[in-house]
């Protein structure tokens, strides 16, 4: 966090001087592990061994907090008898189609009360068949309704905590020092940390950055640390949860209001072409009226939506216009988008402040897929590699494209910088933060609101007299924001039209308050339902700064944090289940019996007058079902969720599966990989053979990529920069002492690292912050690689870049590449030039035999086709 | 023998009633993350021109290398390993048993009471490794080598009682580089790396400021009028380079130490807080976690001028011998 | 019994840095010690009537001061603000010392250099009515550049000494004496070189005990240094610099004694003497550069001294305290 969030560290820091902990794990030592207490170096990859570990330490010695895990998890929640764990499908979980790697959930349901009626059969919903994850938005399918059974003495073989201690009853410490190489006096010490310090008085955080996310089971690392806190009791408290890492270039708002291709704002998905063609089938996938919490309101947030973007052209009686919204066919994820522009079925492209060419998994992929555009448009303060792969990008020194050749007409619109624009940006802690313009920009230099807003007024001057059915959502668009002297749209004007305000009625005009006033009869207007309250009373909430000196911890006069300016989500939870704080520390947000209304440091995530004992009839659905110790409101049932029975496409429950590239087999089960991960078996993107199959040991080492303070993602904002270019100015790797010896590298010389799909070189730093683990039983090197540097002629400095080493693996739930853990070989000195760059990289893959299926079989269990699941299990 | 260096007790008279208290950093090695923040807010804020070859320096994440003209602040990063660890608990202690004097209770020889207690501090067994991140800069020290040695009055002594180059008076004769203790102050000639684009003949490119003059870090002098604080201090994320009254400063440094050496981290040392050692006490104070020379400081800098005026005897001396020589050489060589 | 300390450095980079100062800073030493010397030789000369000998030595005196001003001036890094040396004047700075000792030499040699001039023309200078003023000043300016002459000699040991930079600052006691005997030295050369053997006895006899001077306080100044001070005078380019000095001035001096009543070996050993002069400024200049370079030759005789300071119960002086 040092390394990569130095300016947030200041927190850290300022709690370590009151005598907080700090435990850094993590592959590399960095700097962040100079100032912690203690680093634990793992092999990337292994995350899911290591918290699992800790989950059944926790319910090995009784660690849980007894209280909170009853009342607020569904530990008690029986499950169908249906379900399989991978320790009886040797790693599978059941309901597992090996055609297209997708789980039908229906086995990992709640049994239901009553009529046995699995709890989320299929009715409205898709789930029986096989749903692409992108379809669902944030809260995951619904359930039909929350009649659930539920075991309180959790001893019911079918009940979520019994079968939560099975799947991990194998995840030991020893397992743990041979999986992740961590010692077993390492892995007492975060054990011991973490369980004593959780409980009524004390609370634990983990945080994390992409560290976890970007693996082919990212979301499941995240989704075991969750199952940890909420054994432990950390969620919705102070001092505790899982603090996601953003920051960088308003990430955490890029989903938000999101440049994602499956989500509309405020996580709403994306409607799919054949499977939402009306409005109702749409809100149906979403919510069932009859589940609990939220989501139910989400016919008012999709229309109110509808109403923001084409104001009167939408009406009751057009479905509010939702035929204008577009509609997916299938997955638009960047890298599906880069195959596209390989298969030639790509005309243009506008890349806004990304600079895939460098930052992009599969660099090579990037570079070629552009090379297929007719015409691509980079907006950008710099001329990044993105830019000008075309006449100094790698392939054109290694002659696999020619200059002359490239038919791809680049158009480079410069960009203004933060200083320049007004708008907003949202960090970890969805927090929203008001910019304002300090200086207009240079020259041409323009701002995305100016961009956008101008190339959609010129595109609707253009199709202004057109017929075609086509150009109605465009024409009908709302586009009438006021603009400055200089043509620049008002960002305020923008975020009130996000807020939301009243179309009819008294209030015609007025901002929203809340989401709550959203409605679905068309009388309301809101670009994102969860930023609603942001502009409420026509106060830019998010402009506020009263200083942190001058408020209580909670800090709730700074910005504006969604929804409704809660800082701590799931905060209900940081009291008892009868309403009072679980200590007098930790107190924030409880039940005042006098006033009849929730209250305290922070505004209640939950609905302000349900008493602690309310429990109104769960068929009621929607908020209203909410009962008084329900404080995870937006799951379907109110509690946190130990087992998953929707939400994840890979299982129910998180479990170990080497990387696609790993130097071992998988020690728990016979299914090595994530057999849900979404795989490009093709000849630009071999896979290197695993663990001990023939050819791995052509790559016989691990590699990794991060980051470094002096450079930023890409190196758009930092290589361009001289002060920060001097700081950083060499690509390099870093590797053991150990690992340097037995290669023959030298301090600070060169080495070549070759994966299947490229080679690059770097300078060599050997340090000792870079541990060689014995993992199985083998001596396993790991390889740092940075991965700010690109090739162009543009950049203060430049240098090979780490993503054309990487292929393309993404996780199944949320589509990330796995950047963090492949397998490389690594020679001394540099690489060669020109063509001979490609037969080397060839000659490798020769010499480890790859062909396209190598290492892209879903399954590696053999499968009964008639039972539908795996032979056996692993002995 | 009477110091020549000069009388800091001046200063406040010259300045009168704009005479302030005397600022000083003191610089919290222990929390530094080196970011490097403090570097670059330095260039920044005083249009320091980019400096170095653009390769890898080969000392660890430090490519800058050492302060000089165009660098005032200096990321310095060092790697050990436990033996290493070891040695510098021990000089630590060592320093400790000579009772060196200190305020506060003295701290125990071995590690403090195990920190395994309410707030769970981690108790210092000895790491394996540990990385030194440590932020330099100009002493501003209370004799100012730099500062007795110019020749044209360019170097003074401000009302906040740092040093500080008046750039349109400096004529870039170097005295001052060669009187630093510590390696500060530098000629900022020719020779700064162009960027490959055409940056340098476009309208933003920045023209190098000061050419051929002594540069040194300012202490901001033009932001501490304005009642700001430094920008290096002003932005350091964990507040590692603290800024204020050089007696607070000097407070915060002697607890800090304290606390560190109770937490049985006796690798704990201050440098520059003695009023009594070389340069009498500096005006950035520093907190070590092993041996001054490990950060490429010098261990027992001092003052030039403390000894000249010896060096001023001897001289008289010599030129006297020297008119003898000549006188006799006539005496002798009247005889032929 | 002190310990030996042990050596570790920040990547061997250097701790201090020595002045910016190259080979202009080198001639001028050498030239700024040749017009002193010259200067106090044709005191000498007037005084004993030894016209010839005087003449030559202020010319030289001129010509030496005057080329070595524009050395320094050209060293600096803003020449155009040379006259700011004068601005003020400060005692604790060698430098703004010896500029003012530096101007008033130049002033006082001017004008008698002026004046010899003005006779080897046989009064044909176009002075006007300023003749009879110059003539007049000829005494005082005489003596303002005889009593000047030894200093600008030896100020420039304390220039050098009164920094940073271990060698030099090593050998702040011996240096000026150095400095002087091989000012001695090179101004009994250029005699030799240019005046008839006629009136070179003095001269001669100059170079004898320039030269022991030079070599014995050489040889004291070594040794009374720290081994790690001392190295960058014994190895590598200044080594062999200073070694050739030595050699060159005994040589020159032995041959000017006697050989000097003829003019081949008279101006030969003349040569030499100058020679030795040059090489001695330059290899000191060199040895401290690179005394300053690396790390180990400030750090090791810093950690001695502190040690040794701290055994003898000085505890209360070190700038690395507990506390």
């Amino acid at each position: 966090m040092a390394e990569c969030h130095p300016v947030g560290f200041q927190w850290v820091t300022e709690a370590k001087q009151r005598g907080a902990r700090v435990i850094h794990v993590d592959p590399r030592f960095t700097r962040t592990s100079a100032v912690a207490d203690r680093h634990i170096p793992l092999r990337a990859g292994s995350d899911i061994v290591l918290l699992g570990a800790l989950i059944n330490y926790v319910l090995t010695h009784g660690l849980w907090f007894k209280e909170y895990v009853r009342a607020y998890t569904n530990a008690a929640t029986i499950i169908s008898e249906d379900y399989q764990d991978p320790e009886d499908l040797n790693g599978l979980f059941s309901g597992y189609n090996p055609e297209d790697g997708s789980y039908d959930k229906s086995s990992w349901s709640y049994q239901a009360a009553g009529n046995k009626k699995k709890v989320g059969e299929p009715g409205a919903e898709s789930e029986g068949d096989a749903a692409e994850p992108h379809e669902f938005g944030a809260g995951g399918p619904p359930l039909s309704h929350s009649n659930v059974i539920r075991d309180e003495s959790l001893q019911d073989p079918r009940c979520v905590f019994q079968l939560l201690k099975r799947h991990y009853e194998r995840y030991t410490p020893e397992m743990v020092e041979r999986t992740c190489g961590i010692s077993a006096d390492d892995f007492a010490y975060l054990a011991e940390s973490v369980t004593q310090n959780s409980g009524r008085e004390r609370t634990t955080a983990f945080t994390y950055a992409v560290g976890w996310t970007q693996h082919a089971q990212g979301a499941q690392f995240i989704r075991t640390a969750a199952i940890l806190q909420l054994l432990l009791g950390n969620m919705g408290r102070p001092g505790g949860g899982i603090i996601a890492l953003r920051g960088h270039a308003t990430i955490q708002g890029s989903t938000d209001i999101p440049t994602l291709f499956n989500l509309l704002p405020g996580y709403l998905p994306m409607p799919e072409a054949g499977q939402h063609d009306t409005l109702d089938e749409y809100l149906d996938t979403i919510r069932s009226k009859k589940q609990k919490g939220f989501w139910t309101n989400a016919d008012a947030y999709t229309v109110s939506l509808l109403k923001a973007w084409w104001g009167d052209a939408a009406k009751k009686d057009n479905n509010f216009a939702y035929d204008y919204l577009p509609k997916l066919t299938g997955a638009h994820g960047t890298y599906q988008t880069v195959e596209r522009m390989l298969r030639d079925e790509l005309d243009g492209y506008f890349l806004i402040g990304q600079n895939p060419a460098v930052g992009s998994a599969n660099g090579k992929m990037q570079r070629m897929g552009m090379s297929r555009l007719k015409w691509l448009v980079v907006r950008d303060f710099s001329l990044i590699e993105s830019a000008t792969w075309w006449k100094d990008g790698p392939e054109i020194e290694s002659g696999e494209l020619r200059s002359e050749d490239i038919e791809t007409e680049v158009f480079f619109m410069p960009a203004a910088n933060h200083t320049e624009k007004a708008g907003s940006f949202t960090q970890t802690q969805r927090l929203v933060q008001w910019r304002h313009q300090a200086v207009t920009p240079p020259d041409d230099a323009q701002s995305e609101l100016h961009f956008f807003h101008e190339l959609g007024k010129r595109i609707r001057e253009r199709l202004a007299d057109s017929q075609d059915w086509r150009d109605r959502p465009l024409l009908d668009l709302t586009w009438d924001y006021p603009t400055d002297e200089h043509g620049e749209p008002e960002a305020e004007a923008v975020l009130a039209e996000i807020n939301g305000f009243h179309v009819t009625g008294p209030d015609k005009g007025e901002p929203l308050s809340t989401f709550n006033d959203m409605r679905s009869d068309g009388s309301t207007a809101g670009g994102c339902w969860i930023y609603t309250g942001i502009y409420a009373e026509r106060v830019n909430q998010a402009a506020r700064r009263k200083p942190g000196q001058e408020q209580d911890e909670t800090a709730a006069e700074w910005a504006w944090a969604w929804p409704a300016n809660r800082r701590l989500l799931y905060n209900r939870a940081s009291a008892d289940p009868q309403g009072r704080p679980w200590s007098e520390r930790k107190k924030y947000v409880w039940w005042d019996a006098e006033q009849q209304r929730w209250t305290g440091k922070d505004v209640p995530d939950f609905p302000v007058d349900r008493a602690p004992d309310a429990r109104p009839d769960p068929d009621a659905g929607g908020p209203e079902a909410l009962a008084g110790d329900d404080p995870f409101i937006m799951q379907a049932d109110g509690k946190g969720w130990l087992f998953a029975p929707h939400g994840m496409v890979d299982g129910p429950m998180p479990t170990h599966y080497e990387p696609p590239e790993s130097p071992i087999d998988n020690p728990l089960y016979g299914q090595q990989s994530n057999p849900s991960r979404i795989r490009f078996p093709r000849e630009d993107n071999l896979l290197a053979p695993s663990a001990l199959q023939p050819g791995s040991e052509i790559y016989p080492h691990v590699f990794t990529t991060y980051r470094l303070t002096e450079h930023h993602t890409a190196g758009g904002m930092s290589r361009f920069l001289p002060y920060l270019a001097e700081l950083q100015p060499e690509m390099f790797c870093e590797v053991s002492p150990e690992f340097a010896e037995e290669i023959g590298l030298e301090a600070y010389g060169w080495a070549t690292i070759i994966s299947p799909r490229s080679a690059i070189e770097a300078r060599v730093f050997v340090t000792e912050r870079m541990t060689s683990l014995t993992i199985a039983g083998r001596r396993v090197h790991q390889v740092g690689l940075p991965y700010h540097w690109g090739v162009g002629s543009e950049a203060v400095v430049e240098g090979d870049a780490a993503n054309d080493l990487l292929g393309l693996s993404l996780d199944p739930n949320v589509h990330i590449q796995g950047s963090k853990a492949a397998q490389c070989a690594v020679r001394p000195g540099r690489r060669p030039r020109g063509p001979d760059l490609l037969r080397l990289v060839e000659d490798l893959r020769h010499q480890a035999g790859l062909t396209v299926e190598t290492g892209n079989a879903r399954l590696t269990v053999p499968w009964n086709a008639s039972e539908g699941q795996p032979k056996g299990k692993k002995s | 023998m009477k110091s020549l260096t000069e009388d800091t007790r001046l200063s406040a008279e010259a300045y009168a009633e704009r005479a302030g208290t005397r600022k000083a950093f003191f610089t919290d090695t222990s929390i530094c993350i080196g970011c490097k923040a403090c570097e670059v807010a330095c260039k920044e804020w005083n249009r320091n021109p980019q400096d170095g070859n653009l390769e890898v320096l080969g000392s660890s994440y430090d490519n800058t290398g050492e302060l000089g003209a165009n660098t005032w602040r200096h990321v310095a990063f060092v790697e050990q390993d436990k033996d290493r660890i070891e040695k510098a608990r021990e000089s630590g202690r060592k320093l400790v048993n000579l009772g060196i004097p200190s305020v506060g209770p003295p701290s125990q020889g071995g590690p403090g009471p195990a920190g395994a207690g309410q707030n769970g501090t981690a108790p210092p067994d000895t790491a394996e490794f540990r990385w030194l991140m440590s932020s330099d800069v100009c002493k501003h020290c209370t004799h100012a080598g730099c500062l007795d040695v110019c020749p044209t009055g360019a170097l003074f002594r401000t009302e906040y009682g740092t040093v500080k180059v008046q750039e349109d008076i400096c004529n870039g004769c170097g005295t001052c580089v060669g009187g630093c203790p510590f390696g500060v102050i530098e000629r900022r000639d020719e020779g700064i790396i162009r960027a490959k684009t055409e940056r340098a003949q476009s309208q933003y490119a920045q023209e190098i400021p000061n050419p051929g003059t002594a540069n040194k870090c300012t202490f901001c002098y033009d932001r501490l009028v304005d009642g700001q604080t430094p920008a290096c201090a002003q932005t350091c994320p964990t507040t590692s380079i603290k800024f204020g009254d050089r007696e607070d400063m000097v407070e915060q440094a002697r607890q800090r130490v304290a606390e560190l050496h109770k937490q049985g981290m006796t690798e704990a040392r201050l440098y520059g807080a003695n009023p009594n050692d070389g340069v009498g006490g500096t005006g950035s104070v520093f907190l070590l976690l092993d041996e001054p020379e490990v950060y490429g400081l010098p261990p027992d800098p001092r003052v030039p001028t403390k000894d000249l005026p010896r060096m001023y005897k001897q001289a008289v001396m010599a030129a006297s011998g020297m008119i003898a020589a000549v006188g006799l050489s006539f005496v002798l060589g009247a005889r032929r | 019994m002190v310990e030996k300390p042990q050596f570790s450095s920040y990547y061997g980079r250097a701790v201090v840095k020595a002045p910016p100062w190259g080979d202009e800073i080198a001639a001028y030493l050498f030239l700024g010690g040749l017009a002193g010397g010259s200067s106090l030789l044709s005191l000498g000369a007037q005084v004993t009537g030894s016209r010839t000998l005087q003449r030559n030595a202020r010319l030289t005196a001129l010509g030496a001061v005057g080329l070595g001003t524009v050395a320094l001036v050209h060293d600096l890094g803003r020449p155009e603000r040379f006259l700011y040396m004068l601005r003020t004047f400060k005692i604790t700075s060698p430098m703004s010392v010896g500029s003012w000792v530096l101007t008033s030499f130049s002033t006082g040699a001017g004008v008698t250099a002026a004046v010899e001039v003005d006779r080897l023309t046989s009064q044909r200078l176009p002075l006007g009515p300023l003749r009879p003023v110059l003539y007049a000043l000829e005494g005082p300016a005489e003596a303002q550049t005889a009593l000047l002459a030894a200093p600008l000699c030896s100020y420039t040991g304390p220039l050098l000494s009164n920094t940073a930079v271990p060698t030099w600052n090593a050998a702040r006691d011996e240096l000026p004496f150095v400095f002087v005997s091989s000012a001695a030295l090179a101004a009994s050369g250029a005699a030799l070189v240019s005046t008839p053997v006629r009136d070179t006895q003095p001269a001669r006899a100059l170079s004898a005990l320039a030269a022991v001077g030079d070599v014995i306080s050489m040889k004291l100044m070594k040794q009374r240094m720290h081994p790690a001070e001392a190295e960058p005078l014994q190895t590598g380019a200044p080594g062999t610099m200073l070694k050739w000095a030595e050699r060159l001035a005994v040589g020159g001096a032995a041959g000017a004694v006697l050989l000097g009543r003829y003019r081949a070996p008279a101006v030969a050993s003349g040569a030499l003497m100058m020679g030795a002069s040059a090489l001695t400024r330059i290899g000191i200049l060199r040895a401290g550069i690179a005394s300053a370079r690396d790390p180990r030759h400030t750090i090791e005789p810093q950690k001695a001294r502190l040690q040794a300071r701290q055994a003898d119960g000085v505890v209360h002086d070190s700038i690395t305290t507990a506390g």
